[in-house]
């Protein structure tokens, strides 16, 4: 039916993590009505990782099997991890989209990301202070190559 | 339950159709050029079913009908035949902005090939004001080709009317009765066009039979050469089983139509008072009065068209929209653009196009069946947030 895989019609019938949040830690909003697909993410991060996320979509039966499956995808995922999440390996989990729905696919990943850049724009302060010096343990500022407390070069250690 | 309410894509054929047809796809298998007895009976076969379809649309010559492969064939023939065969008199060409995709390419094709086309504007209800019309006639004026009801919103034109003003002002009219013809009583003498396309498998007839009804003494060049079938306007040996087909369900639109029209319009009315009292936020596409009784176009915010086509279908509805998604190349309903609709309402559009074997009950079970569906993709839209509980 409608060329969709089972996997697609699955998630699109029984989509999972459907819902708003209160109090999220970032929103990702993408598409408008005029294309005919919207899709906001809300995400909670706890340790690093992704501990809740929670998609709304109007859209087709490909954009709201998208949303539920970027959003499984994502969770108890590090932030480096899920923003690795791609429209191919997105529309891959739901064993293929078809051709001309495969743009549902870039939404859903682009919405997820701009979730967590949100987050990370939000929490941009606390981030420079979670940056440590791996020698001396003294805070670095994210841009720096080198520890201003003891001036090694290190790369930046988050989440410390 | 199994819920067909896509008529206005194709029909199932009538028995009475099919009894009809199997004869010449059995015995009676002759081509209907030859002489010989075998070819004989085809073209008797083809000749009565001539007759038929003349006697359905009101025309009293049955050499004025040709039959062709389909709707879009007739088009094609009626506007790239007749604008070819005129060429002395102008190259500008009138359609309107809601018309099918077999007139409008066509129109755009013959645009490239150094032709003039106006593109008619229509009104919320999408209809054409005659007198707009008028105005677009100029001297080089070739063709006017507008539909007599729409497919997808269910418009019916004021087809005479338009036809007052070509007529005065010598320009030949040609309309596309492809989704009007045997779903609403059609008379090209009253409705006084020069050409009328109409399509078989719209009213119970077989898919790939159709025919372009063309006035006496219209010139048209035909597009596909070779022997002199149909009068030398279009070449190639006869489709007789589906000719003889279309001829039968001709003949039974003929006898039948009112009364399949008052019971669809009985129908469609439960329909939409069931819809408007179960559902909130509905919005009905079209004229109406002025639409075709099988025609029920409705706009559902805050919820796309192909997701609820998917969950109905689920259940066993069919039903189509006009939203992008559910279209190959992705672009919403031209014609509810045309007529205003804003985009995001084209895209939770619903078409729901009844037919003569629609019963009440189907009705009752798609009113049951469809407000829990809307509920449910409303819950997940983000446009749907700031609406209050208790909507559906």
């Amino acid at each position: 039916m409608f060329d969709y895989s089972q996997k697609v019609m699955e998630h699109f019938a029984h989509p999972r993590n459907v819902g708003e949040m209160e109090n999220p830690d970032g929103v990702g909003e993408v598409g408008n009505p005029v294309c005919g697909d919207m899709m906001t993410f809300y995400i909670k991060v706890t340790d690093g990782r992704l501990s809740e996320v929670l998609f709304k979509t109007f859209g087709c039966g490909a954009a709201i099997a998208v949303s539920s499956m970027v959003s499984e995808m994502a969770k108890g995922k590090t932030l480096t991890e899920a923003m690795s999440i791609t429209n191919k390996s997105v529309a891959q989990e739901l064993g293929g989209l078809p051709e001309n729905k495969m743009h549902c696919s870039n939404l859903g990943a682009d919405a997820l990301h701009k979730a967590i850049l949100d987050y990370q724009s939000r929490n941009a302060e606390q981030i420079v202070a979670k940056c440590h010096c791996p020698y001396c343990n003294g805070s670095i500022v994210e841009e720096s190559s080198f520890c201003q407390a003891c001036g090694r070069e290190c790369s930046i250690n988050r989440g410390g | 339950m199994d819920v067909y309410f896509d008529h206005i894509s194709t029909t199932r054929m009538d028995a009475r159709v099919l009894e009809e047809m199997l004869p010449f796809l059995r015995e009676n298998f002759g081509n209907p050029s030859n002489q010989h007895h075998i070819g004989q009976v085809a073209r008797k076969g083809i000749g009565q079913a001539r007759e038929q379809v003349a006697r359905l649309i009101g025309c009293l010559n049955s050499d004025e009908i040709i039959f062709t492969s389909s709707g879009t064939e007739a088009n094609n023939l009626a506007l790239k035949g007749v604008v070819l065969a005129n060429q002395k008199k102008g190259k500008h060409i009138i359609v309107s902005s809601i018309e099918h995709f077999s007139v409008l390419h066509v129109a755009k094709s013959m645009e490239k090939m150094g032709f003039e086309v106006t593109y008619l504007p229509v009104d919320n209800y999408g209809l054409i004001n005659p007198q707009v019309v008028e105005g677009a006639i100029r001297t080089d004026t070739v063709l006017v080709s507008i539909q007599l009801a729409n497919p997808e919103v269910g418009t019916i034109q004021p087809i005479e009317a338009i036809s007052e003003i070509t007529r005065a002002k010598g320009v030949l009219f040609h309309t596309d009765a492809v989704a009007a013809v045997g779903n609403l009583i059609v008379d090209v003498e009253r409705l006084g066009v020069d050409l009328l396309s109409l399509s078989g498998h719209q009213f119970y007839g077989p898919k790939g039979s159709a025919a372009l009804f063309v006035r006496q003494g219209t010139r048209v060049t035909p597009l596909i050469e070779g022997g002199i079938q149909e009068r030398g306007r279009r070449a190639g040996t006869e489709n007789v089983p589906e000719i003889v087909g279309l001829g039968k369900a001709s003949e039974i639109a003929m006898q039948e139509v009112n009364s399949w029209s008052s019971h669809i319009l009985r129908l469609r009315q439960r329909f939409w008072e069931g819809i408007t009292k179960r559902i909130a936020h509905v919005s009905l596409n079209g004229h109406p009065d002025l639409r075709l009784s099988g025609n029920l176009n409705i706009g559902i915010e805050f919820v796309e068209g192909e997701s609820m086509l998917i969950l109905l279908d689920m259940e066993g509805i069919v039903a189509s929209s006009g939203s992008a998604c559910t279209s190959q190349a992705l672009k919403s309903s031209h014609v509810l653009k045309a007529m205003g609709v804003e985009p995001v309402k084209a895209h939770g559009s619903l078409l729901f196009s009844l037919g003569k074997e629609n019963t009440e009950e189907e009705i009752d079970y798609v009113l049951e069946k469809l407000p829990p569906i809307v509920k449910r993709l409303r819950a997940m839209s983000p446009l749907y947030k700031e609406k209050e509980e208790g909507d559906v």
